[in-house]
């Protein structure tokens, strides 16, 4: 299978071993994937009820990417992404009750009702949306890297794109620009092999897209991105790189969607043998439970338990986001200019 | 209590579907994530996957039923310890109403609500010592980023050549050599790339004046402009905004041809979020761009390359702002209103003094922001003349000369003694021959016609 292949050669070109987690790093992992995927699942559930609208890209498959990113971190450092964005916002730490009622398009969203599952933020977390047009946030992510260069500090921002926006133009302007000038950025490619319904082998010529910095002397690394540990132990190497001002760096996470790319889209350009296959065999949260259970950590009762506390975060936030007034009409002509 | 499934809706225009197949039956076990049936519509077949663990309780919908509403029943799932005889108590998923459109209050009137009122604002008073000192536009636009860079340690520039070269019109002559080359960035060829660099520096807290060589190549940037920059004040509901301005020349030069001869006017006037400024003096250009650099709003600033050149008087003071949002009376009349901006000024001065010598006195109105398009003055004014004509070197359909039409037949319609005229660029691609491109742009003989006929003269 792809997946293996591929990490297979990342760890022969970086043979480093995947170091352990502790027992605090494994529950918290577990616990913070464990909230993105319940709340997606709430998410998808919701939108078939009628309470979410429009364009919603569920992240259920890869968790671990912006979990094991986000403990690579330090206060400060930014995060910036595309439209399937509800993921690194939980990872950032905002509130599931604040995203899911921008989701249902409620006044007490992130954005107050009028920017959507595309588009949130909150600088308060270090979260810079939320960005609808594929790619357009690399060069914004390379710009807030050069927030850090200009006011000296050592914060890093981690710009999340996907394979298929790994195609667009401004991708490599902004490759440039970043490696010319030095800037703090990590360029986290989460390869979940299919640009919508288009997969990387059809629309790539270098399928390898931790190579797509190489003409601009960008260092790049392809990750396990299903296994949390190897993407905070890629994440640590690539932010302490840039922090010490040796400019950006790519890491590639080979990932997998297990839902389609919208929610409106049934996903016949692969087999269900294949996300049956990633899903028994490489699922993030599963990996992480079989060792806590294996290392005796915990017991299924206390995993239980955290599922339940999830599960219960989850329903509160959906119920807020349900029951939370529509913005207030007045709402209509605020925030246009200030 | 056992949890409903509920027939999902595919897209957000779904209203019901084919429960085309059961893939899990009665007591099977279920777990979060797994396929229980496949739902069919016109367009696609799509799995429905099961959002709680627990097992399949009662199929509701049997296989092969047509047409079932969006949030039917299909199934139940029971939880730990339960049995499918209790189904009779089934109620929805906790956080599930029933329908959506009982928790949504409905507004009490489909219409929106009026647009705020614009605030009305003038220039500050020069007192009647105040010296003046004449510069190039081009000399003013540089000292007002010089001075801005000094006041805040924010603001920088950046765009190409504008550092080591001085810039390609000398634009940004010094800043370099004062500011270094932290501040003063010369960046590669490539405007997307560097705007959505400068929009990102924004979000970041920044102010950054980002130089276009021409608005001509900002095409490549328009993405992030409107996307990025005017959109995400609105989006994140006034939590993040963007400071920066777009700046360089915009419009027609001299025979560059069609790729390089356009006016921008009315593409970024168009978009909400944004602010636009067309200065036609040095003094309105100097006051106008420290104000830019100063707003917290996305700021589109068309200057004119022809301009750049000419001089003016300027207010010899420390800190000379004007206000964003305000059209000025450049010459004052009573026959009819001209209504310009940056380089359709010119003209509009220009066919002024030559309708004086024929005895019609021409108020000539220099918008200076086309957005927020400052109504109020060029109204008054069209109410005391009766008569109105728009200059401008862009195309006319869609123009803002069409907007200024409209807005004067909205306000002043019983005021006017004549169809309000237009004054434009030809719709053509700007062509390269000399007499073709004279023939392309306004001149001042089309304004005086203009203004002769509306006066039925």
């Amino acid at each position: 299978m792809a997946l293996a292949k591929t990490n297979a050669k990342a760890n022969a070109e970086t043979p480093a071993k995947i170091p352990d987690f502790s027992k605090e790093q494994d529950l918290a992992s577990y616990r913070d994937m464990l909230l993105i995927r319940r709340f997606e699942e709430k998410a998808g559930q919701m939108y078939g009820m009628g309470l979410i609208g429009g364009f919603c890209h569920l992240y259920i498959g890869q968790e671990a990417v912006v979990v094991g990113m986000q403990m690579a971190l330090k206060k400060g450092d930014q995060v910036i992404t595309g439209y399937r964005d509800h993921g690194h916002m939980l990872a950032c730490g905002m509130d599931p009750k604040g995203v899911m009622a921008e989701l249902t398009g409620r006044r007490g969203g992130y954005s107050k009702g009028k920017g959507g599952s595309m588009h949130m933020f909150s600088v308060e977390t270090g979260f810079y949306g939320g960005h609808g047009i594929v790619g357009a946030q690399v060069p914004l992510g390379t710009g807030l890297a050069f927030t850090n260069t200009y006011r000296g500090n050592k914060n890093v921002c981690l710009t999340y794109f996907g394979d298929g926006a790994a195609n667009q133009g401004q991708v490599y302007e902004a490759f440039n620009m970043a490696e010319l000038w030095k800037l703090p950025v990590v360029y986290v490619i989460e390869n979940n092999r299919y640009a919508m319904g288009t997969s990387i082998t059809r629309a790539s010529a270098q399928v390898d897209l931790s190579r797509r910095g190489l003409s601009f002397n960008i260092q790049g690394e392809q990750v396990d991105g299903m296994d949390v540990r190897a993407v905070k132990a890629a994440g640590e190497k690539a932010v302490t790189w840039c922090r010490e001002g040796n400019g950006p760096y790519i890491l590639e996470m080979m990932t997998y969607r297990y839902r389609g790319h919208s929610m409106s889209d049934p996903a016949k350009y692969r087999t269900r043998e294949e996300v049956e296959d990633v899903r028994a065999h490489h699922d993030p949260i599963e990996q992480v439970r079989h060792r806590i259970l294996e290392k005796k950590f915990t017991n299924e009762d206390q995993l239980k338990k955290i599922d339940a506390e999830v599960r219960e975060r989850v329903n509160q936030a959906s119920e807020f986001a349900t029951h939370d007034p529509e913005p207030d009409a007045s709402e209509l002509w605020t925030d246009v200019v200030r | 209590m056992p949890i409903e499934v509920l027939m999902p809706a595919l897209s957000p225009t779904m209203e019901k579907g084919n429960l085309a197949k059961w893939l899990k039956k009665e007591g099977d076990a279920v777990k979060s994530g797994d396929v229980i049936a496949e739902i069919e519509t016109d367009k696609a077949t799509m799995e429905v996957e099961a959002v709680d663990e627990g097992t399949l309780g009662q199929i509701l919908v049997p296989e092969g039923t047509a047409d079932v509403a969006v949030n039917t029943p299909i199934a139940t799932i029971l939880t730990d310890g339960e049995s499918s005889s209790s189904t009779k108590n089934t109620k929805s998923a906790k956080s599930a109403p029933p329908a959506k459109k009982s928790e949504t209050p409905e507004p009490k009137s489909a219409s929106a609500p009026a647009a705020p009122a614009q605030q009305s604002m003038s220039d500050p008073d020069l007192s009647a010592g105040t010296e003046m000192v004449t510069m190039t536009m081009r000399e003013a636009l540089r000292d007002a980023m010089a001075e801005e860079m000094r006041r805040d340690e924010t603001v920088f520039v950046m765009g190409e050549e504008v550092a080591e070269y001085q810039g390609a019109y000398k634009v940004t002559q010094g800043l370099l050599q004062e500011f270094g080359p932290k501040r003063v960035i010369d960046t590669p060829i490539t405007e997307h790339g560097f705007a959505g660099l400068g929009v990102g520096a924004a979000l970041g807290g920044l102010k950054p004046i980002v130089e276009f060589m021409t608005f001509n190549f900002a095409m490549q940037a328009i993405d992030q402009i409107v996307n990025s920059a005017a959109k995400t004040l609105y989006m994140s509901g006034g939590q993040m905004g963007c400071s920066i301005v777009f700046r360089g020349p915009n419009g027609p030069a001299a025979r560059v041809g069609a790729q390089h001869s356009q006016d921008y006017s009315a593409w970024y006037s168009h978009i909400p979020g944004l602010k636009v400024i067309a200065p036609s003096t040095a003094a309105d250009a100097k006051g106008l761009l420290k104000a830019a650099i100063r707003d917290p709003n996305p700021i589109i600033f068309l200057e004119n390359e022809i301009l750049y050149g000419q001089s003016f008087p300027v207010p010899k003071l420390d800190d000379f702002v004007l206000p964003i949002g305000k059209a000025r009376v450049a010459r004052a009349g009573s026959h009819v209103t001209i209504i310009a901006w940056s380089m359709g000024m010119t003209y509009a001065l220009k066919a002024a003094e030559e309708l004086a010598k024929e005895g019609i006195e021409a108020e000539v109105i220099d918008l200076r922001t086309l957005k927020p398009m400052d109504s109020d003055t060029f109204i008054a004014s069209v109410r005391k003349t009766g008569r109105a004509v728009t200059v401008e070197e862009g195309w006319q359909q869609n123009g803002v000369g069409a907007e200024i039409a409209a807005r004067i037949m909205e306000q002043a319609f019983d005021y006017l003694d004549a169809p309000v005229a237009r004054v434009s660029g030809k719709e053509v691609p700007m062509p390269y021959a000399a007499n073709l491109e004279k023939l392309a742009l306004p001149s001042v003989a089309e304004v005086v016609e203009a203004a002769k006929s509306v006066c039925y003269r």
